[in-house]
């Protein structure tokens, strides 16, 4: 029943998801379109009668697909992504972390529940606008992950969690273009929505103002606490621990006479101690929830390069697994603001060797 | 601005608003109170419900108000269907039903009850032959629409309750949303009728449910009985009146305003016929008051937006359903995808003028070569 040549276009009705659905038709599967319904305004806090982004999502999609004659589905996810997603927001906010939500939509949303859905109407492959290539290893018999070949545009540290089972099922047709080319190739087919620019924020906080979310989502009012100096003294008074983030400088409004960067926190206390920025750099990492793609494990300690938040510039590192299972990664370099809660992502050349979420740096 | 959308919501007539401002004035007790105020609402509630249960031939007893079609649909749906803790059971309906027939039926589904869609002819009626086919001994219920929203097609509801006849354990329900004051309404054999007050010139908020007498329906609000022990609520007096006296108006003018809606109707079928690309979907079945239509190659969505550019109002769908999906009522009927994106609905009412069809005529043209002529 189903065939290899066919394919379910994930498309948010954006320019990059748009010509992902074009390549893929032109080359010759049978496609169909579907946007996924991540949430409805009231569950994110806002009025109801405003369009809100996912509707607005689904809406340009649907005449997208429309203009490819496609088929076109919309999956329902409310309730999946505010528990996997949302929620998970939230928790990993309030334990201090600072939470990667893009990542955890890609894993649970796109690459779990859009491939069953795929499976369950017969399409064989999902196919996404993401900047990364997919190539197979007939040595090993394994899927590999590699950058795009715009490395501006390289999205593969939000995909490092993919499994071989996803990654058999997966294509990403924009990995062998460059972003000008894909705008070109969007205008020269009429997207009505050629024009509309990458989206940046999270999503369900369109607003940016992620604690104002957070306090409307939980009912919660998230309470002032200390700031503290190095030495453990009160230096003045913050908004409530969740509102501040590693690395953070600015809206501090503390004056001390030079400048303090958020260095710790600890929830428990509702305490944010801040300090010099020489504070920040750590030299090692813990990192767990680990996905490897070229081996099922490393066989040993591996010299590699390392992203700890989205474009960064990649660093020299040496990864290790350790007895229980986690992964310590040392860097020749010390690096600021390793944040709990981000992704590591590893690298050998344009290889996405794998990777796993921030624990603890020191 | 020219308004094409009455389907969905009709203005209210003058007469109305008045009579509903009077009541509301007037009567400032709580029906169910023992003291004079509450007395004197009891009852205006009373003379009202009678007049209303009159116009329909119905007895008082069989009305139920309620806040709307889409209440009066889920409380006749579940309730029939819930009633006596029953958990499961077949339900008959067509993929014409508006969203708060689908919407309930699928809720039912969810909870054990199987739902079967009826074939749609070409002509946009349901198909009696099948109907009869797919009744099942377990059969409990079968949910049609009078006249259904988007293609406006009149649908055999005496047919249907004369089969029905020898399936004494099968609930028949009529959402006449659409139907009340554009076509002669029946309620013999019928168990259960939706009626939207707002559709044709009375107050939003305000539904109607018929109920047969002796039928048992499982509240959806639960509370005091002083109503209704089906709907619970403080009832709303002014509400009702206003029910009424557009009820009546509807009622006494209905051929008088459907001779002059059929005029209209007619004039813009035949300006809409000449274009190549415009493909229509209603019948010669249906009311005159609704006419969807297609235009090849154009999704529903963009001629709409064109349309509403010029400040002409029309809808995509019914108004209470849109997440990229093709109208299921149209590919019913035409079996063709492309088909049913490109439609959209005109509704007309008696105070549409000729003017506002030739000044839409106009408007149609201009969006018609802008965006089906780039389409070759």
């Amino acid at each position: 029943m189903q065939e290899n040549n066919t394919a379910l276009i994930a498309m948010s009705g954006g320019v990059d998801s748009s010509v992902a659905a074009y390549l893929t038709q032109r080359a010759g599967y049978t496609c169909a379109g579907v946007t996924m319904r991540l949430y409805r305004n009231e569950d994110i806090g806002l009025c109801q009668y405003r369009t809100c982004c996912s509707q607005r999502d689904i809406d340009d999609a649907a005449e997208v697909a429309f203009e490819l004659d496609m088929p076109f589905h919309v999956a329902d996810y409310t309730a999946a992504f505010k528990t996997q997603v949302i929620e998970k927001f939230v928790r990993v906010y309030e334990n201090g972390g600072t939470p990667n939500p893009c990542i955890d939509c890609n894993r649970y949303m796109k690459f779990s529940h859009l491939l069953d859905f795929a499976a369950q109407k017969g399409y064989h492959y999902v196919v996404t606008g993401h900047y990364a290539r997919i190539a197979y290893d007939e040595k090993t018999g394994r899927w590999l992950l590699k950058k795009a070949k715009d490395q501006q545009k390289d999205q593969s540290y939000v995909l490092y969690m993919l499994s071989q089972e996803q990654l058999a099922r997966i294509m990403f047709p924009l990995g062998e273009l460059t972003k000008p080319e894909v705008r070109d190739i969007a205008a020269q087919q009429g997207f009505v929505n050629a024009r509309k620019h990458d989206s940046q924020d999270i999503c369900f906080v369109p607003d940016g103002d992620y604690v104002a979310f957070m306090e409307r989502f939980t009912g919660k009012q998230y309470a002032a606490g200390d700031y503290l100096d190095l030495s453990g003294k009160v230096v003045g008074r913050h908004r409530g621990a969740v509102c501040y983030t590693l690395g953070q400088r600015k809206g501090l409004r503390l004056a001390l006479g030079e400048p303090v960067y958020v260095c710790q926190k600890s929830m428990a206390d509702n305490t944010v101690t801040v300090g010099p920025e020489s504070t920040l750099y750590t030299r090692s990492l813990i990192a767990d929830d680990l996905n490897w793609i070229p081996f099922d494990k490393p066989a040993g300690p591996m010299r590699l390069t390392a992203c700890t938040r989205h474009h960064q510039k990649e660093q020299a590192v040496t990864a290790a697994l350790l007895s229980d299972g986690r992964l310590r990664l040392d860097f020749d370099v010390p690096q600021r603001a390793v944040t709990p809660g981000q992704a590591v992502v590893l690298y050998d050349g344009e290889l996405v060797v794998g990777g796993g979420t921030i624990q603890e740096s020191f | 601005m020219i308004y094409l959308d009455y389907a969905a919501n009709h203005p209210v007539d003058p007469v109305v608003l008045t009579h509903f401002c009077e009541v509301e004035q007037r009567c400032c007790g709580n029906p169910n109170a023992s003291h004079p105020a509450g007395q004197a609402a009891k009852q205006q509630m009373a003379r009202t419900t009678e007049a209303i249960a009159a116009l329909l031939g119905v007895r008082p007893t069989e009305v139920l108000y309620t806040s709307g079609a889409t209440e009066s649909n889920n409380l006749a749906l579940k309730g029939i269907a819930l009633a006596g803790g029953r958990r499961s059971g077949h339900i008959l309906t067509t993929p014409l039903e508006h969203s708060s027939v689908s919407g309930s039926l699928e809720a039912l589904r969810q909870q054990g009850f199987t739902v079967d869609r009826l074939d749609i002819l070409p002509d946009g009626t349901l198909d009696i032959a099948q109907l009869r086919a797919r009744l099942r001994e377990d059969t409990v219920l079968v949910a049609i629409s009078a006249v259904s929203s988007e293609l406006g097609t009149i649908q055999p509801v005496e047919q249907v309750a004369d089969m029905l006849r020898a399936f004494p354990h099968c609930r028949l329900h009529v959402d006449a949303a659409q139907a009340v004051g554009r076509i002669p309404l029946s309620f013999a054999g019928v168990d259960t009728v939706s009626i939207a007050p707002h559709k044709f010139g009375g107050l939003n908020g305000s539904g109607l449910l018929i109920k047969r007498e002796g039928l048992a329906l499982e509240p959806l609000l639960h509370g005091g009985e002083s109503a209704s022990a089906y709907r619970s609520g403080t009832p709303a007096v002014a509400l009702a009146a206003a029910a009424e006296v557009a009820l009546r108006l509807a009622l006494e003018n209905r051929e008088v305003r459907f001779a002059r809606v059929r005029a209209l109707h007619d004039r813009l079928l035949e300006g809409l016929r000449r274009y190549p690309k415009v493909r229509i979907n209603s019948s010669d079945c249906a009311v005159p008051h609704i006419l969807n239509l297609s235009i090849a190659g154009v999704k529903g969505t963009r001629f709409q937006q064109a349309l509403a550019g010029q400040g002409v109002c029309v809808s995509v769908k019914s108004a209470c359903a849109s997440d990229g999906q093709p109208s299921e009522a149209v590919l019913a009927i035409s079996c063709d995808r492309r088909n049913a994106l490109s439609s959209w609905r005109i509704s007309l009412s008696h105070l549409t003028t000729e003017q506002e069809i030739e000044a839409f005529l106009q408007i149609f043209d201009v969006c018609y070569h802008t965006l089906a002529e780039k389409n070759p």
